[in-house]
């Protein structure tokens, strides 16, 4: 008994920076924050406690709506077509191609590179005035037109092809991992009863990488949830307020317009959105777990 | 880890075809931007106006990357991205050996000696990674202003040490849990405690682990944008904050060379990281994938 008490000490001990960390940052700061989200703070924290005022006021915020349906928008074709795009590569590279690593590596190194990095790129490929569009009109198609980052219903989709320019790489490296772990006697099978090579990848091998998307689509949506550097270094939320994101409005009211309050209260409904999009995907996961352990 | 299976095929077909030119467009959107930025920062402004980014540059011209680097104006202060530079290195390496050693502790409890609570204090810190930012900012900046770390170095070190902990733990966690036990078990009966099994056997067992959630911290505090802007403060600013100051807040002409010069600084060393360490970087991705 004392042997077991001793040697749980020395582990405790060991974790205390953790458990101050997650105690005291984590909740810490969540508590804290979600608190002065139901107070009138401008500047300063005040405790003047005026119920769901902020909340109600946001909703009525032009600039946050704009935000957040860019965020839905964004989110959407990033996550998707970050997931499509990553699946054809990775589907391409399956099919015992020449030079496969140098393709890999081509295709993996922008998510190597920071969101800074590849707002600033993009933000000059997509120059106006002397960008890819003013190139491909030199070469004779002078009805070309490429001017998403000046265009205010267009923009958000800039911002969407540079992230996706990132992150698909990602997406192609799990999925590949994914299908050179399927047992390649169902391929001989099914060449065998004469099905087609896109039926196979349909009906065979896509449900198989279940995991695989699921992995790739959680790190994908977490960062959606994040994006902010992307957008303040190609756009910086323009033309206007068209690639305003919840992140950057969040920063906005903390650190330049002092409005405590109502910036608390965007955070909140961005971790409640987060809560959304995660419980159903980890409920699923428990669910698994739990039928795997009953059937073994 | 990853190998093509059986023989390749040898006759040319029409979908081959079709294969490789699909592989080779894809290749073409994923490298031209790095081509481009690179052939920019090594033409002059004149040549720069002619609107012809895909072009390579009639003669290489290196005075772009020598304003990027010390002379390049953010604003009224022209000092280039040298200060961020040093910068972003005093304080990353800190961050990272910091981090990657609590890591490393952690995961070695959490999988070996299973202290009470364990299981909840790992699940906290997993969910702890989901939380968006914005919701730890502002305590976070009041804590730490009171405490008079805030706009510090060693206050940025310590953000970057706190918001990584779930990573490095779940990255160290999973490692140690493929370990043997008997390992550790023998090292019990041959009466070694906690930290002389960890520093002894653990820690060198675990190199092929620092050496991943190194590389990943180290990508990773380096790229950072948001804590940097909000934690650093004026003297300690990163490279990549400094970098979006001195493209984003010209005042008069841009000069788009020495913009991308100044971007491939700032990109270069976790690309060098990248290029050096190939499979390693892979390996971090499936590790830390595996839950999310």
């Amino acid at each position: 008994m004392k042997r077991k008490h001793k040697r749980s000490k020395a582990a405790l001990i060991a974790l205390i920076p953790t458990w101050a960390a997650v105690v005291i940052v984590y909740l810490g700061t969540m508590v804290w924050s979600v608190t002065l989200s139901f107070t009138n703070s401008r500047l300063f924290p005040s405790w003047n406690f005026v119920g769901f005022e902020q909340y109600s006021k946001l909703f009525q915020t032009a600039k946050w709506l704009v935000s957040f349906q860019n965020l839905i928008i964004f989110g959407v074709l990033y996550v998707f077509g970050c997931l499509f795009v990553g699946f054809l590569l990775a589907a391409a590279l399956d099919r015992k191609v020449r030079f496969e690593s140098a393709f890999r590596t081509i295709f993996l190194y922008p998510y190597a590179m920071s969101f800074v990095v590849t707002g600033l790129i993009w933000q000059w490929m997509m120059n106006p005035t002397l960008g890819v569009q003013a190139s491909v009109r030199t070469l004779g198609w002078q009805g070309f037109t490429f001017d998403w980052i000046i265009n205010r219903d267009l923009a958000i989709y800039a911002v969407v092809i540079a992230a996706l320019w990132q992150g698909a790489g990602l997406v192609m490296i799990l999925v590949l991992a994914g299908m050179r772990g399927i047992d390649g006697e169902q391929w001989r099978a099914a060449r065998i009863d004469g099905i087609p090579v896109w039926r196979t990848y349909v009906s065979i091998i896509l449900p198989q990488l279940t995991p695989a998307f699921a992995a790739a689509g959680t790190l994908l949506s977490m960062g959606v949830i994040k994006t902010y550097d992307i957008v303040v270094a190609l756009t910086n939320g323009g033309p206007g307020s068209a690639t305003e994101v919840p992140a950057k409005f969040i920063m906005d009211n903390l650190f330049q317009r002092q409005n405590l309050g109502l910036a608390t209260a965007a955070a909140t409904v961005l971790l409640l959105t987060v809560l959304i999009i995660v419980t159903p995907f980890r409920y699923a996961q428990h669910i698994r777990a739990r039928r795997q352990a009953g059937t073994l | 880890m990853i190998h093509p299976r059986g023989p390749r095929p040898t006759q040319i077909t029409v979908a081959r075809i079709g294969l490789y030119a699909f592989l080779i467009s894809a290749a073409l959107f994923f490298a031209v931007p790095l081509y481009v930025m690179i052939v920019t920062s090594l033409k002059t402004m004149d040549e720069i106006r002619l609107g012809q980014i895909f072009a390579l540059p009639l003669r290489l011209d290196f005075t772009a990357w020598k304003t990027a680097w010390a002379g390049a104006c953010a604003g009224s202060e022209c000092t280039g991205v040298r200060m961020g530079f040093l910068n972003s290195v005093k304080i990353t390496v800190p961050a990272v050996v910091i981090s990657v050693l609590i890591g490393a502790i952690n995961g070695y409890a959490l999988s070996f000696w299973r202290p009470k609570a364990g299981r909840l204090m790992f699940g906290l810190l997993m969910a702890g990674a989901l939380v968006p930012y914005q919701i730890f900012l502002y305590p976070l900046v009041r804590a730490m202003a009171v405490m008079g770390f805030y706009n510090s170095l060693g206050g940025i070190i310590l953000v970057h040490v706190l918001f990584g902990l779930p990573l490095v733990t779940l990255l160290f966690r999973n490692y140690f849990v493929t370990i043997p036990e008997e390992l550790f078990k023998a090292a019990r009966v041959d009466g070694a405690g906690f930290w002389r099994i960890f520093i002894e056997i653990m820690l060198p067992m675990a190199l092929p682990m620092i050496v991943v959630a190194s590389m990943f911290q180290f990508t990773g505090i380096w790229n950072d944008f948001l804590l940097g802007v909000v934690f650093a403060g004026r003297d300690n600013l990163p490279m990549t904050v400094q970098l979006n100051n001195i493209v984003n807040t010209t005042m008069g002409e841009r000069n788009y060379n020495v913009n991308m010069a100044a971007t491939i600084l700032t990109a270069i060393i976790p690309l060098a990281i990248y290029f050096l360490s190939g499979r390693w970087f892979v390996r971090g991705i499936a590790a830390g994938a595996v839950k999310g």
